[in-house]
């Protein structure tokens, strides 16, 4: 049995920022997530925002850690080469009676620390974004966004080139032993490890019970998103919010630009019954519509490309409504133990300072001790088609791989495709390729490309027919050949 | 980077681009190029391994493949040049191509240039069918690619939403590679295909089709595991109590096509609403002088073989355009009136016989296709029947136009 110093559980953001936080010090680290990529739960799942943190309760766990977080991030997605843009937010009021809540915001954020904060009238806002109505904002010109795809998987990256197992399809069904002598299985075998983290989001509270913990219950709350062509995407400039529903477990349905040139519409807040009920509705649907249009009326239901959900780890039930508290804290019941549990939004925001607190955490029991060797500078992928021509003439000059474009309406080459399919954790499903390369998230969805990364998997890397798939095991998009003859693929 | 020069550049080597590049080049241009972004010519054809093509312009009836390699023969015996592997990255209003391939990133500067990009198939985001998002949702036109070119088997109990001619010809393939088509779902009160394919790829398979019914939610997390089907009222509301489960583990989505006009947008071209591509002339072009527009790109077609026909006008005007640098002008408007969703061209020149294209609103027996300008008939014709998925085509010699103003296009009893 593998014996490891600090097992972490989950392949979330926060998860994959504590594998990779911990591996600069004398530790050896085990990653472990049930799912067949990383970023797989509500890490990938939402409005991909870097919030600041003007609408969390002062002087919370959760203020403080969105705060540093926020300070972080730019840093840190400089250092691994993943997207960041600080694009701002308005949140805008659509009548006279909504504006003394912008202002409650700003009192909120201006003593949470968050600088730049301003209130514009109605023609700034019309100046600032045209297309959007509104008779005032809340201005905040530090807010940005990111790809929580991309972060996740280069924290879970930079973790493995300094050290750390990420253990793919490795879902935890049991813990035994005590601090020191920690023994999890797991659908891939066994490992030991002295001190454990449970970063499970929606299912911490069942990593929590493995262990005998059993003070915690997670409330499931799906939120629902539209994406809307790029096509479409200069529509707006910055994040557009409404003023936050009073008491609801969301913040309401705004208009978030992606990092990919499109709009995002969502998320709705419901609470559903199950936690991987992830499953977009008709009745949602119409709504998110409506209240989009009526902050942002050039929408059309014809710019829709893709609809997907994503569920909220909240520890509030729908008795309650609102936020509740991040939880991050070892109990009696089981020592050397560390859980995080109701880490919901501004969880990403907040991940990388939460990383810091766990490596306090882990610093309490054993020695951190700097390994030396540890480096997170990283190279990303080249996207190809953010680079001007003279710079993308070049690049086919040096490896033909670039010039051969495989996806057309994302403008991916054979080249970054190569590099998604080769990347460090070993993901090979349809969808890890899309969320490193992007193809198949385009307007056709992969019709036109799909086929031909089904070529490369099969030919240049012999991964078999039936194991090519969407998302993982249980996901397989073919049946078998046609008249199943003996045939095989050219290689 | 390197720049070239052409005559007449044609964008897409389907059967569009396949009959304006040899046109433009047997009308005289000298420098032509057709630019096919797939490793072969012939575009979707080559995987529509069934026949029905050339019917009305070889008089037979043959398969896809068939087809484009009559018209890739043709291509060769013109000596028209084309290159393979090769993306058009960008089109500029001046006539500049950024094409990029392998070899090597270059621009081109045409004198003229033809769109032939064909289209591309609406798709499940497109619709917003509720539910997870397992695998085993393909579009037709998807699953004709794995199933003929790949020989890839994707599912073995299907689920059709949407009746267009992909969708039915697949329900039938499928059915002869021993996947059980379990039944079409269309949520038109009338099939979307042509009649001869609901006959042929339904009936004669015993595959139920099922009328103002669509699907209103997808089953599964990993794989589909079925579907809801619901019936549908006249504004598309779901009858309560109508839901019914049908097991699958796929669904084959054949819901319509739309013109990719992408390229087309970076070089200003203005597009039509209805149907989603260019609006042009009577010489195919569109509203950037110098560029035309012919094929699915154009406006989605029934037949291939009014694609091969429109798409040589196209060739031979772009031919005449890169020559003179300018063609004659197009006064008079064409406008669509009663029973109509859309007539090409959007305006004439009145030089010469014009061959119209227009769809009907809706199916009906015994009906009358009218063109009128100012005040007057000026052609009536009887059809038997009219139906939106078939394409009405009807000329009329250049006698018959008026000097300007508008000419008026009806369907009436």
């Amino acid at each position: 049995m593998e014996q490891y110093d600090v097992a972490v559980i989950g392949g979330g953001v926060v998860g994959c920022a504590i594998a990779r936080e911990l591996t600069q010090y004398r530790l050896k680290v085990a990653l472990l997530e049930k799912e067949a990529d990383v970023c797989r739960g509500t890490s990938g799942k939402n409005s991909a925002v870097v919030h600041t943190g003007f609408n969390v309760k002062t002087g919370s766990l959760k203020a403080r850690l969105n705060v540093a977080g926020a300070r972080m991030f730019e840093g840190l997605c400089a250092e691994l080469d993943v997207p960041f843009k600080r694009v701002g937010k308005l949140v805008t009021a659509l009548t006279e009676a909504e504006v003394p809540e912008l202002h409650k915001l700003k009192a909120t954020g201006d003593a949470n620390g968050v600088p730049s904060l301003e209130i514009v009238d109605g023609a700034t806002v019309k100046k600032m974004e045209p297309n959007v109505g509104g008779v005032a904002a809340l201005s905040v010109p530090t807010a940005a966004i990111t790809s929580p795809f991309h972060l996740t998987i280069a924290l879970a990256e930079v973790a493995v080139a300094n050290g750390a197992d990420v253990l793919l399809q490795a879902e935890v069904t049991a813990i035994s032993g005590k601090e020191g002598s920690f023994r999890i299985t797991t659908r891939r075998g066994a490992i030991g490890s002295k001190l454990v983290i449970n970063s499970a989001g929606l299912y911490s509270d069942h990593v929590a019970r493995l262990a005998g913990v059993r003070r915690y219950k997670v409330y499931p709350c799906r939120g629902e998103y539209f994406i809307i062509d790029s096509a479409k995407g200069g529509l707006i400039k910055h994040m557009v919010y409404p003023v936050p529903p009073k008491g609801g477990p969301g913040l309401g349905v705004h208009l978030t630009p992606t990092i990919d040139g499109n709009i995002l519409i969502g998320p709705s807040a419901e609470y559903v019954r199950r936690k991987d009920d992830v499953a977009t509705t008709r009745a949602v649907a119409r709504k998110l519509l409506k209240e989009a249009q009526e902050i942002l009326p050039a929408i059309s239901p014809r710019d829709v490309i893709a609809a997907y959900a994503g569920i909220r780890a909240k520890t509030t039930p729908s008795s309650v409504g609102g936020f509740g508290e991040f939880i991050i804290e070892e109990v009696p019941e089981c020592p050397g133990m560390l859980h995080l549990v109701g880490i919901e939004s501004p969880g990403l925001t907040a991940a990388p300072a939460i990383a810091l607190d766990v490596a306090q955490w882990v610093g309490r029991h054993l020695s951190l001790v700097p390994n030396g060797h540890f480096t997170s500078k990283r190279n990303g992928a080249v996207t190809f088609r953010d680079l001007p021509p003279e710079k993308q003439a070049e690049l086919v000059a040096q490896d033909p791989d670039y010039g051969h474009i495989v996806c057309r309406c994302e403008t991916v080459t054979r080249k970054e495709l190569k590099a998604a399919i080769e990347n460090p954790l070993g993901a090979r499903s349809l969808n890890s390729i899309k969320y490193r390369a992007r193809a198949t998230m385009g307007r056709c969805q992969g019709g036109f490309c799909g086929p031909r990364v089904v070529d490369m998997l099969v030919n240049e890397y012999h991964v078999p027919l039936t194991e090519i798939s969407l998302k993982g095991p249980s996901s397989s998009l073919f049946a078998g050949e046609v008249k199943d003859l003996t045939c095989t693929p050219q290689r | 980077m390197h720049t070239t020069e052409v005559d007449v550049a044609v964008i897409g080597g389907g059967p569009a681009g396949l009959a304006a590049v040899t046109s433009a080049k047997n009308a005289g241009a000298e420098r032509v190029l057709l630019i096919e972004r797939d490793e072969r010519l012939g575009g979707i054809l080559n995987q529509c391994i069934h026949d029905g093509f050339g019917t009305k312009v070889l008089g037979e009836s043959i398969t896809g493949p068939e087809y484009a390699q009559i018209y890739i023969d043709k291509l060769q015996e013109a000596k028209a040049d084309f290159c393979l592997n090769t993306m058009v990255l960008d089109l500029t209003p001046e006539k500049v191509l950024t094409v990029c391939s392998a070899e090597g990133m270059r621009r081109i500067k045409a004198g003229a240039v033809v769109l032939a990009m064909g289209c591309r198939e609406r798709t499940r985001g497109a619709l917003g069918i509720p539910g997870p998002r397992p695998a085993g949702v393909y579009t037709a036109g998807v699953v004709q690619n794995y199933m003929n070119l790949r020989n890839i088997m994707v599912g073995r109990q299907v689920v059709i939403l949407g009746s267009g001619d992909i969708g039915l010809i697949m329900a039938r393939r499928l059915t002869l590679e021993g996947a059980k088509v379990e039944c079409v779902a269309e949520i038109l009160p009338y099939p979307s295909g042509l009649a001869r394919n609901v006959v042929q790829c339904l009936e004669d398979f015993g595959i139920p089709l099922y009328l103002s019914t669509t699907v209103t939610r997808i089953h599964g997390t990993g794989r589909v595991k079925g579907v809801t089907l619901a019936q549908v009222g006249p504004k598309w509301g779901v009858k309560s109590g109508s839901q019914r489960f049908v097991e699958c583990d796929t669904l084959m989505l054949s819901v319509g096509l739309i013109p990719e006009n992408e390229l087309s947008k970076k070089a200003g071209v203005a597009l039509s609403p209805v149907t989603g591509g260019a609006i042009v002339d009577d010489w195919f072009q569109t509203s950037v002088p110098g560029i035309f527009s012919c094929g699915n790109v154009l406006h989605v077609h029934d037949v291939v073989d009014y694609v091969t026909l429109e798409a040589e006008a196209a060739g031979r005007s772009a031919a005449r355009y890169a020559a003179a640098g300018s063609l004659p002008s197009s006064p008079i408007k064409v406008k669509p009136g009663q029973g109509v969703r859309y007539v090409l061209p959007y305006q004439i020149s009145g030089e010469d016989a014009v061959e119209f294209s227009l769809r009907a609103l809706a199916p009906e027996k015994d009906r009358h296709v009218v063109f009128r300008s100012n005040g007057q008939v000026i052609r009536k014709m009887r059809e038997l029947m009219v139906a939106p998925a078939q394409m009405i085509r009807v000329k009329l010699r250049a006698d018959r136009f008026p000097k300007e103003g508008e000419i008026t296009v009806e369907v009436t009893e």
